[in-house]
């Protein structure tokens, strides 16, 4: 454990790239092949079985540390990560383990075959003997979660290099269903068979936001416009008689979206498409609240699947009779999609997502404009003669998408935040004027910079009226607009709305509070957009 | 309570001696219990703080009307009896005691309670109701041995000496500064710092306090002649354009802050050290036991959740809102 947890350390306190992609080659380079096969699944969110709850952890933590354990829980909503909270809190370790990294997974493994009090007495025993970065990261273990900030790019390169391979090649081998119970180290990186798992998706390309003008991406027809859904990205893989879904975070989604079974009925096999998953009510997309409700079910009821009924809307073709068309120009995929996919039924749960004619650009902005008639979020740009690329890269593909709709709103309460703000305010709450009174109608916590949550922090402080626990209500002063991306009737609000992905845009020093908008101005927006 | 204190909008004042303790607002007569600029502030008619205080306080407010007072020394103001005695927090630091009929008051100021080989370490005051910080009141924050942390640091500036790079470390120019010169083998290399620190250092220097050698990083400084260095400098400057004359470099910072990931992250330094002015979670409460109080008034920092707790402990414990803490851009995350 002691050299995952040095490499974590290297990883973790430097913010330079180079000297990250370094420390894992090394590591690559000089750990044993389980250790390292293990480090690649943690670092791409493939994980042990949890073996306890987070409750137990918490209760055995706050015995050993003696902390009562409503004081541990205000410590985790300060520093914001429970496996670092307990890490913290628990006395310093009285012996040192040599474990390796494999070892100590496998202590987690033999963990779920034992009885809950047996369970308890292996953990304090292991807590006794770790320091406290190995002991984070054995809580991380424990815990589930492992996002601690390694980007799986920055481990693909590092890989690439200490096994001198192509980077995609390494990207496309890290994809698919594997763990390190089902391959090696050397099946998975180094021998030469990428079709071994019949599940595995192609990387997904990512577009950047277009932040000029379309005019100078230049000649309009080199260009394929489509609308930009509001759904989530999805790649339906048919291969050997089964079908795989896979979320863009790498998740199989194939049991959430039972729907698509019956594309195996109207598509060939080796066929792999790259779209939008949407809730779709026969003519165009139901609004992403309607497929909220499916995406947090593992199983889905026979009613949701009739009120929240999913569809593909394919925008690529990636694998044409089990060929992997990503090398392909984008006219050619497009031509084997379409001629793929425009004959089927209306009732198949795949639907071509159209590419929008234009003649010029002035008629694409028109267009654009009209995107939240369309259901969707604006427009999709690509290129035309380019291939399908890996990971996210300028150039060939830009979502276009609408600027956000704003509000200007007073600020009535304030929070701390945690993690990375732990010791600044960065929550509040936001009102509009109704009147002489302030309805609150929205939280919001990003968007401001560093230096602007310090400036706030300090005004906080010291413009508290009153505090509810750790909420503070401050004078109504400050105004800022408030960017948000859609919004609907929510009976669970008290201004009766609820916003989708508030955040603060600007801080408005130029407003006083009498300009802020009033909940007439609110009503207008839900009457509009919602 | 009898109130020989009381918490009014200007700050802790003492009605029997008509004196404040660290205002924030300007007054007649202020006792000052340290020289960080959220305790020593501009503006009050008099001030009242240790020999070894004030100095640095009339580097940084000017031309004030002060009066020194030696640690222990008993002084008569209107018909409260004061007297400072170490805090541990920096050099010159004090805890205020203030005593009227009986009536015993302790305010803490800042403090540490282990001792750092600079400040005039830590003394525990016995009292009726004591006046607590809380600036890292949360059981997460316990802090490693200074002697633990100093091998870390010199292990880190041999590393950035062999890696060809400038070590430069991000910390308060008075007191933490110090305190980091004394921590490091100046075997290793030279000790530079920022001016903003040297100006700190030649007073506490003439003062009497013993520090390392240093170079002053002056307008016509020379980087290249002085490589395998580290530097010294305020928080503000890592970073900076003034950073930039030393080449290739490594920044660390140090703080109790730095204890909590999230906020080495945000800080973006290279390397976190932990180490602070501040007591810890286990130094506060075993402060609070030795003062023998059985009012305690919490002032900045995690002031509600470490009240509640002390409450829980048996303790009659409250918040008291003040404006320490954070005044200056300097001083954030710097604690
Ligand atoms: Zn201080
Ligand atoms: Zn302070």
């Amino acid at each position: 454990m002691k050299a995952f947890a040095d490499l974590f350390q290297a990883i973790d306190q430097s913010t330079k790239t180079s000297v990250k992609v370094t420390a894992l080659t090394d590591y690559f380079r000089t750990a044993s092949d389980d250790d390292k096969l293990w480090t690649i699944a943690l670092f791409s969110g493939r994980r042990p079985k949890r073996a306890v709850t987070t409750t137990q952890l918490r209760e055995w933590a706050s015995e050993v540390a003696d902390v009562p354990l409503w004081l541990l829980e205000e410590s985790y909503s300060i520093v914001g990560d429970l496996a670092e909270t307990i890490a913290l809190i628990l006395p310093p370790p009285h012996t040192r383990s040599n474990l390796s990294l494999t070892q100590w997974i496998a202590f987690l493994v033999e963990l779920a075959t034992l009885e809950p009090e047996q369970r308890k007495g292996r953990i304090l025993q292991a807590w006794s003997q770790l320091e406290p970065t190995e002991r984070f990261l054995f809580n991380k273990l424990l815990t589930g979660g492992f996002r601690i900030g390694v980007s799986q790019k920055l481990m693909t390169r590092a890989l690439a290099k200490a096994v001198d391979q192509d980077e995609a090649t390494i990207v496309h081998r890290l994809m698919g269903g594997w763990t390190p119970k089902t391959v090696t180290f050397q099946s998975l990186i180094l021998d030469d068979d990428p079709t071994a798992d019949l599940s595995r998706p192609y990387p997904f390309y990512l577009a950047y936001q277009l932040e000029t003008e379309p005019e100078e991406l230049g000649q309009q027809e080199n260009w394929q416009a489509e609308w930009k859904w509001d759904g989530i990205r999805g790649q339906l893989v048919l291969r050997g008689g089964q079908h795989h879904l896979w979320s863009r975070g790498e998740e199989l989604i194939t049991d959430r979206f039972p729907e698509m079974a019956r594309s195996l009925d109207f598509l060939p096999d080796g066929t792999v498409i790259d779209g939008e998953v949407v809730a779709w009510d026969g003519a165009q997309p139901m609004g992403f609240n309607k497929l909220q409700q499916r995406i947090g079910r593992k199983t889905v009821p026979k009613k949701l699947l009739k009120d929240a009924p999913a569809i593909l809307l394919a925008y690529d073709l990636l694998e044409h009779n089990g060929q992997d068309l990503r090398d392909a120009p984008l006219r050619q995929r497009r031509a084997a999609l379409e001629a793929l996919i425009a004959p089927l039924p209306d009732d198949a749960p795949v639907r071509l997502s159209p590419a929008l004619h234009f003649n010029h650009w002035q008629s694409l902005t028109d267009q654009r404009a009209t995107a939240r008639d369309h259901k969707a979020e604006g427009l999709m740009l690509k290129n035309l003669d380019a291939p399908y690329l890996a990971g996210r890269k300028k150039g060939d593909w830009w979502k276009w998408k609408l600027d956000p709709l704003t509000i200007d709103a007073v600020m009535i309460y304030a929070q701390q935040g945690h993690g990375r703000r732990a010791n600044l305010f960065t929550d509040f709450t936001f009102a509009v004027r109704n009147g002489d009174d302030l309805v609150p109608f929205t939280k919001a916590y990003s968007g401001l910079t560093d230096a602007e949550f310090r400036k706030i922090t300090q005004w906080v402080r010291k413009n508290t009226i009153q505090r509810f626990g750790p909420v503070r209500q401050v004078t109504p002063h400050h105004v800022f607009e408030i960017a948000f991306e859609g919004i609907q009737k929510s009976p669970r609000h008290k201004s009766g709305v609820a916003l989708r992905f508030p955040r603060m845009s600007r801080w408005r020093h130029d407003k006083p509070m009498s300009e802020a908008n009033t909940l007439d101005d609110l009503n207008a927006m839900l009457e509009t957009y919602g | 309570m009898n109130g020989a204190l009381i918490f009014t909008e200007k700050g802790i004042y003492c009605p029997a001696g008509d004196f404040y303790i660290d205002p924030w607002r300007p007054v007649d007569r202020a006792l000052i219990t340290h020289g960080h600029a959220d305790h020593a502030r501009s503006g009050h008619q008099r001030y009242l703080a240790t020999h070894q205080a004030l100095p640095v306080m009339h580097h940084r407010l000017g031309d004030i009307q002060s009066q020194g007072i030696a640690y222990g020394e008993r002084l008569k103001i209107g018909d409260a009896t004061v007297s400072l005695h170490p805090a541990g927090h920096i050099p010159g630091s004090a805890q205020i005691r203030v005593e009227v009929g009986g009536e015993i008051w302790v305010v803490s100021g800042d403090y540490k309670v282990t001792d750092d080989g600079l400040s005039e370490p830590f003394e525990p005051v016995k009292c009726h109701s004591f006046v607590t910080e809380s600036t890292f009141g949360l059981p997460v924050f316990t802090w490693p041995s200074q002697a633990e942390v100093a091998k870390d640091l010199n292990q880190w500036w041999a590393d950035c000496v062999a890696d060809g790079k400038t070590a430069i470390l991000g910390a308060y120019s008075l007191g933490k500064a110090q305190r980091l010169m004394k921590m490091l083998d100046p075997s290793i290399g030279p000790i530079m710092t920022h001016t903003a620190v040297e100006a700190t250092n030649a007073i506490l220097r003439a003062q009497g306090y013993a520090l390392p050698d240093t170079i002053a990083v002056t307008q016509d400084f020379d980087a290249k002649a002085h490589k395998g260095g580290i530097v010294i400098a305020p928080p503000a400057a890592l970073g900076s354009n003034w950073a930039k004359k030393f080449g290739p470099v490594s920044s660390g910072f140090a703080s109790g802050w730095m204890r909590l990931r999230g906020i080495r992250r945000r800080r973006a330094a290279d390397r976190g050290f932990v180490i602070s002015d501040h007591a810890d979670w286990t130094g506060l409460l075993s402060e609070i036991k030795n003062t023998g109080a059985e009012n305690i008034y919490v002032t900045h920092g995690y002031t509600d959740i470490f009240t509640q707790h002390l409450n829980n402990i048996g303790y009659k414990a409250q918040v008291v809102p003040t404006e320490f803490g954070d005044t200056d851009q300097d001083s954030e995350d710097a604690a």
